[in-house]
């Protein structure tokens, strides 16, 4: 019988996708394949593999067939046409952009990103001169006016780390596509859940899946997906189009079409930087990522409504949630998360930096600490942590108040998470009082 | 699609290049592995991956299952016709190879038609190991058949 293949939903693939029964052994989780290199059948199998003639497992710094699980379920759930994890989401962003550029070129980026993604597109920068173009991605003419023939690739995020600027992101798309660069969209903060960038033109996408994806805190671990539909023989590629030294003379992407990145990516790049994935690492977020819709649905609506109820509260002074009805980045919420816009948001104190050191002190229940996107509710105060050796104005610059506190909601109890804040809300206007 | 690869066993390879680097050549060598008949099309070669070349698809002197097309769009057309001709199974044109044209005189002609596909990926998506690399296969499946 030959009939058409179903087209299965979000949550049969976040459970299924990428993973078969073991057909050796039938265990239905998938094995942690915790091995560093695989027994080759015969040599022309090893030749063949080696010359990436046959798709064959060689060794676990380029491919294991527990990490390849995770990312056929990541590819699959973002659209793309498959990934390559990597140890960390940074590894994966260093890994694109060294694959991509060349030394002369440009990037157009946007000014409102995760601290730690700023940093290293700097050093990059200075390392393999390079030229960042830091673009106000609110500004509806900011990439438009950041890009030039030199630009070799777009970058934002979904949703910005911690400002919550929400990506125009067929607009973006748009602008790299005239001028024949990749639109590449870390796709962190909103999951293939509540987005999936490749739908709206963005070409390729970078994930952190230590947050959402893995979901429990438990996994540093990272991710490039392809759409598989960017030309890289467009003349501005030579690094993926020309013959690759490293392979006699091979071109990735004539010879292996919309898979070519990829190819690339995993047995030049990957290779050479080694920051792979661990098996057991990949076990986790398989597990992770089955319950992603689920959680997603959660983490949601308690962010919402935590935002509500400390927007109603004194002593604070904004509440920067993009799903709140006076957000500005409401129409693009409705747009491109209609599903919910994540549970990483920041609001500010009117006490200041001195309000945010007590604020974090009086808190019990939610945990002061340098990460999102886990069970747990987690709680940091940039002015006293990460942005600590800036002063005011530069905070300012940095989109940074000194009473900025950035939340990421967990699946606790709206009413225990309100009842632990109330207590640090109180402590913060007691230290207004006194200052 | 899926049909085509289970079934087949003879695949004419028109455009197979004599470079190991080429993509036609990849496919080549991987139909070979996985137990192809693979008889090249190719009117500069002589001999590829050990098999007699023949120039054109109406020289070949056995029944072909597939004809496997690495050319230009703009001669798939007169491929077409020559693959009607000859009684092919079926005319699969690779990635790129893009021809609405010779998609039309295959189909008059009573061929199966698969256009800007991969072989050697639609077989390592069924039946091989395109899921150790990576890529999504689109296989959703619980149970171990």
């Amino acid at each position: 019988m030959d009939e058409a293949p179903r087209d299965f939903g979000f949550n049969t693939r976040a459970v299924h996708a990428g993973q078969r029964p073991d057909p050796y052994t039938g265990a239905s989780a998938t094995p942690i394949y915790q091995t560093a290199g695989f027994v080759f059948e015969d040599t022309e199998s090893a030749s063949a593999y080696f010359n990436l003639q046959e798709y064959g497992n060689v060794y676990s710094r380029i491919m294991n067939p527990t990490v390849a699980a995770f990312e056929e379920r990541l590819a699959n759930l973002e659209g793309g046409v498959g990934a390559v994890a990597f140890a960390s989401g940074l590894a994966a962003q260093a890994a694109l952009f060294f694959a991509l550029l060349e030394p002369g070129d440009r990037i157009a980026v946007a000014k409102a990103l995760y601290g730690g993604s700023t940093a290293q597109l700097n050093h990059l920068a200075r390392k393999l001169q390079i030229t960042v173009d830091w673009v106000d991605m609110d500004d509806p003419d900011g990439w438009r006016r950041s890009v030039t023939t030199e630009t070799k690739a777009l970058f934002a995020e979904t949703i910005a780390n911690p400002g919550g600027n929400v990506l125009d992101i067929s607009l973006a798309a748009a602008v790299a596509h005239e001028v024949g660069a990749p639109l590449v969209v870390d796709n962190t903060f909103a999951t293939a859940y509540l987005c999936r960038p490749l739908e709206f033109g963005a070409d390729l996408i970078i994930h952190s899946a230590t947050k959402f994806i893995a979901g429990n805190g438990t996994t540093i671990a990272g991710a490039v997906v392809d759409s598989g539909t960017f030309d890289w023989s467009n003349g501005r590629f030579p690094s993926i189009a020309d013959p690759s030294t490293a392979y006699h003379g091979l071109k990735f992407h004539e010879t292996f079409g919309v898979y070519g990145l990829l190819m690339k990516l995993r047995s030049e790049t990957l290779r050479d930087f080694g920051a792979v994935l661990a098996p057991f690492n990949a076990f986790l977020l398989l597990l992770g990522i089955e319950s992603l819709a689920v959680r997603m649905d959660r983490h949601v609506a308690n962010a919402l409504a935590v935002a509500e109820w400390l927007r109603e509260q004194p002593g604070v002074a904004a509440v920067r949630h993009p799903a709140l009805p006076d957000s500005p980045y409401r129409s693009l919420v409705e747009r491109y998360l209609p599903a919910g816009a994540g549970s990483v948001f920041s609001f500010d104190l009117e006490s200041g930096r001195e309000g945010g050191r007590r604020f974090i002190e009086a808190l019990s229940l939610w945990s002061h600490l340098a990460n999102v996107g886990d069970t747990k509710s987690l709680v940091i105060h940039p002015a006293s942590t990460t942005h600590r050796q800036l002063s005011d104005e530069e905070l300012a610059a940095s989109g940074v108040a000194p009473g900025t506190v950035r939340l990421s909601v967990g699946l606790e109890d709206v009413d225990d998470l309100v009842w632990d804040l109330e207590r640090g809300l109180h402590a913060a206007r007691n230290s207004a009082v006194t200052a | 699609m899926q049909e085509i690869v289970l079934n087949a066993r003879t695949v004419a390879i028109v455009g197979l290049s004599a470079s190991e680097l080429r993509a036609s050549h990849f496919v080549g060598y991987y139909l070979q592995r996985h137990g192809y008949r693979v008889i090249p099309v190719n009117p500069n070669e002589e001999l590829v991956l050990g098999e007699r070349v023949y120039p054109r698809l109406r020289d070949v002197p056995e029944r072909i299952d597939v004809v496997d097309v690495f050319r230009d769009p703009a001669a798939v057309p007169e491929i077409a016709r020559e693959a009607v001709e000859v009684g092919a199974g079926a005319l699969w044109l690779q990635f790129g190879v893009i021809s609405p044209e010779g998609a039309r005189i295959a189909k008059e002609g009573g061929l199966a038609v698969v256009m800007d596909r991969c072989l050697k990926v639609e077989h390592a998506r069924l039946l091989g190991r395109m899921h150790w690399m990576g890529f999504d296969t689109g296989v959703i499946a619980g149970s171990r058949h």
